[in-house]
């Protein structure tokens, strides 16, 4: 997975969806990049302007189920508020996240979003350490 | 997919015998070709299934599966509730009750060519598509306990649709014992303005050409003849499905071991039919299946609006309307009887035989109308259900032509304004916000829909009856 105490997302295959995953040197680090891997599969994160701050809170009984009800938080939000984010905080501690999305509402003429995620899947759901830093990790239907 | 785990037992039906945990076999429908080209995931996920408890006969795999969520995507699985069985969200999808529906229109391809740019630009203006879109629609709370009861019927009730339509749709319209008290507010709010939208992904709204006919007297009996033009439409239960699923699926695999089962994978996380889980399930999924009938009623309103306006002539009744994403209660033919089981088709499609009471009764004879889509590029397919799928796979049969290249790689392989400036050049016209979701879904990220039809045909799934290639699509 290469160098992962620093904060960077990729995607990666499923056969019908598409896998989200981030990188960070802490766990928590890890999970904001995670959500910026789920908006990456919507859109180029940096083409997301930053103009609302939504507050998330979401707990779970491990870090792998607390990874899932973030993303699906996020996506929640993104779906009730038509709104797209493209920068994140994300607190955790005693399988509890208190997190932040920045973002603004969907114009599709200028950011041309490929999809709209369904939900986030248990499906290759891992968070875990790596190297000296934490990945997170899930597949999302689309 | 190794096939020296398999038994092959004839042309098109392969066996992983039970052994370990499996309750049951697992049996694949499909060619040698397809199996090939199978992910062993799809081999992992049947067998998982197969230890589920209460399964009865067999964890069946249709010829367009694919890797899905703890059931393969092309699963079908029933279970009977006598025997401790269990239903599962992960069984059904995030996507409650995604399904087809195909409308006639009484014109020829020529009629369209005529006009096919503003045809183009007017289901694209009027049908609310892609990500961030909403519907004319804001439902009160009151109004969205109505619409979940009432699917289909709620929206001809209220001026959306045609009388007549009702009993051309699964469940004349209206899934019986739904219970909107089951359903979140959160899933409700996702919902409030997404009625009459179609969605993004693999969803569409496409006019076809109907190309081919294989079975004439079928044809003649569904109203299909060669070159007639159709409209289909492929959506689902839109957010309020998605919200249900996603919550459902948690508090299963959450719940599992309290109820005493053992998860291979999180994934195929389940609750027992009988147990206050199972039920409030059930419940919240039928819901979300009327929710899916009211939004294709809602959009086959919408584009009856436009073809009133671009071609005045078109009356678009509809052929049918089958979902392929469902947990249903069926009556079938097990263990030297008839049992009630609950049948779950994820990525499958309920193809009930010839005489089949569920069936509209113009349609009966035929067998029911197994309606499947293709991509963007490629073709639709209208089949038949059998007298023989009850014995082979509770009647279902496929859905789809099924991924061949992962989202990802898709965009990186494929130019979407390419993918359509080509389509263009063969006459196909694509609509869609973004090139990126247009790139995503380009017709060669997908397996050959006629491949998958004709081992589906050949394994006595359904009889192949017409073939649909498309001539506009709207994607989301």
């Amino acid at each position: 997975m290469g160098d992962c105490a620093t904060g960077r997302w990729e995607l990666y295959d499923h056969e019908a969806d598409i896998g989200v995953r981030g990188f960070g040197a802490s766990k928590s680090e890890a999970f904001e990049q995670a959500a910026l891997a789920l908006t990456g599969v919507v859109l180029d994160p940096a083409l997301v302007e930053s103009h609302e701050r939504i507050a998330i809170q979401c707990e779970a009984p491990d870090d792998e189920f607390l990874l899932a009800e973030w993303l699906n938080a996020i996506i929640y939000e993104m779906s009730t508020r038509k709104m797209l984010f493209g920068n994140f905080r994300a607190l955790i501690g005693d399988h509890r996240l208190t997190g932040e999305a920045w973002g603004e509402a969907v114009d599709p003429a200028r950011h041309h979003p490929a999809v709209e995620v369904k939900g986030a899947t248990f499906t290759t759901l891992r968070v875990g350490r790596c190297g000296d830093g934490w990945f997170a990790q899930t597949v999302v239907d689309v | 997919m190794d096939l020296g785990l398999l038994e092959r037992r004839s042309q098109h039906e392969w066996h992983v015998p039970q052994h370990d945990a499996m309750r049951v076999p697992a049996v694949i429908y499909a060619s040698e070709a397809l199996m090939r080209a199978m992910d062993h995931k799809v081999y992992e996920q049947a067998v998982n299934v197969a230890t589920l408890p209460g399964i009865v006969r067999a964890a069946y795999v249709m010829p367009d599966a694919h890797w899905g969520y703890g059931f393969p995507i092309g699963g079908v699985a029933a279970f009977d509730p006598a025997e401790g069985g269990v239903i599962s969200a992960g069984g059904v999808g995030y996507d409650i009750s995604c399904g087809v529906r195909c409308m006639h229109t009484g014109l020829q391809r020529a009629d369209i060519m005529k006009v096919q740019a503003k045809l183009a630009a007017e289901l694209y203006r009027r049908i609310p598509a892609g990500v961030g879109s909403t519907g004319a629609m804001r439902l009160s709370d009151l109004e969205m306990d109505e619409m979940l009861m009432g699917g289909a019927k709620w929206a001809v009730d209220r001026g959306y649709g045609m009388p007549e339509d009702l009993e051309r749709i699964e469940e004349r319209g209206q899934m019986r014992d739904a219970r909107p008290e089951n359903v979140s507010a959160q899933a409700k709010k996702r919902q409030r303005d997404e009625m009459g939208t179609l969605g993004s992904g693999n969803h569409y709204l496409e006019v076809q050409n109907v190309t081919a006919v294989f079975d004439e007297e079928i044809a003649r009996l569904y109203g299909v003849q060669r070159n007639d033009v159709v409209v289909t439409i492929h959506c689902g239960s839109r957010g309020l499905g998605h919200q249900i699923g996603t919550e459902f699926l948690k508090r299963m695999a959450m719940a599992a071991r309290q109820h005493g089962i053992t998860l291979p994978d999180r994934e195929l996380a389940c609750a027992p039919i009988v147990s206050d889980l199972g039920q409030d399930y059930l419940g919240a999924m039928r819901a979300a299946i009327n929710c899916a009938l009211a939004n294709r009623e809602i959009l086959t309103h919408l584009v009856r609006g436009v073809f009133k306006q671009v071609l005045p002539m078109a009356t678009l009744p509809l052929l049918y309307d089958v979902s392929h994403n469902t947990c249903k209660v069926e009556e079938h033919r097990a263990n030297g009887g008839t049992r009630k089981l609950y049948v779950h088709r994820k990525g499958a499609t309920r193809a009930f035989g010839p005489g089949h009471p569920d069936i509209p009764s113009p349609l009966r004879a035929a067998g029911q109308p197994v309606l499947i889509g293709g991509s963007m590029g490629t073709a639709s397919y209208v089949l038949a259900g059998t007298e023989e799928s009850e014995s082979r796979s509770f009647s279902s049969a496929c859905h789809g032509a099924g991924r061949a290249v992962s989202r990802h790689q898709a965009m990186k392989t494929w130019n979407g304004r390419q993918v359509v400036d080509e389509l263009a050049a063969r006459g196909i016209l694509i609509k869609s916000p973004s090139m990126r979701g247009v790139a995503e879904e380009a017709p060669n990220a997908y397996k050959d829909v006629s491949a998958v039809i004709d081992a589906a045909d050949a394994a006595g799934l359904a009889r192949k009856v017409a073939r649909l290639e498309p001539i506009i699509c709207v994607k989301g």
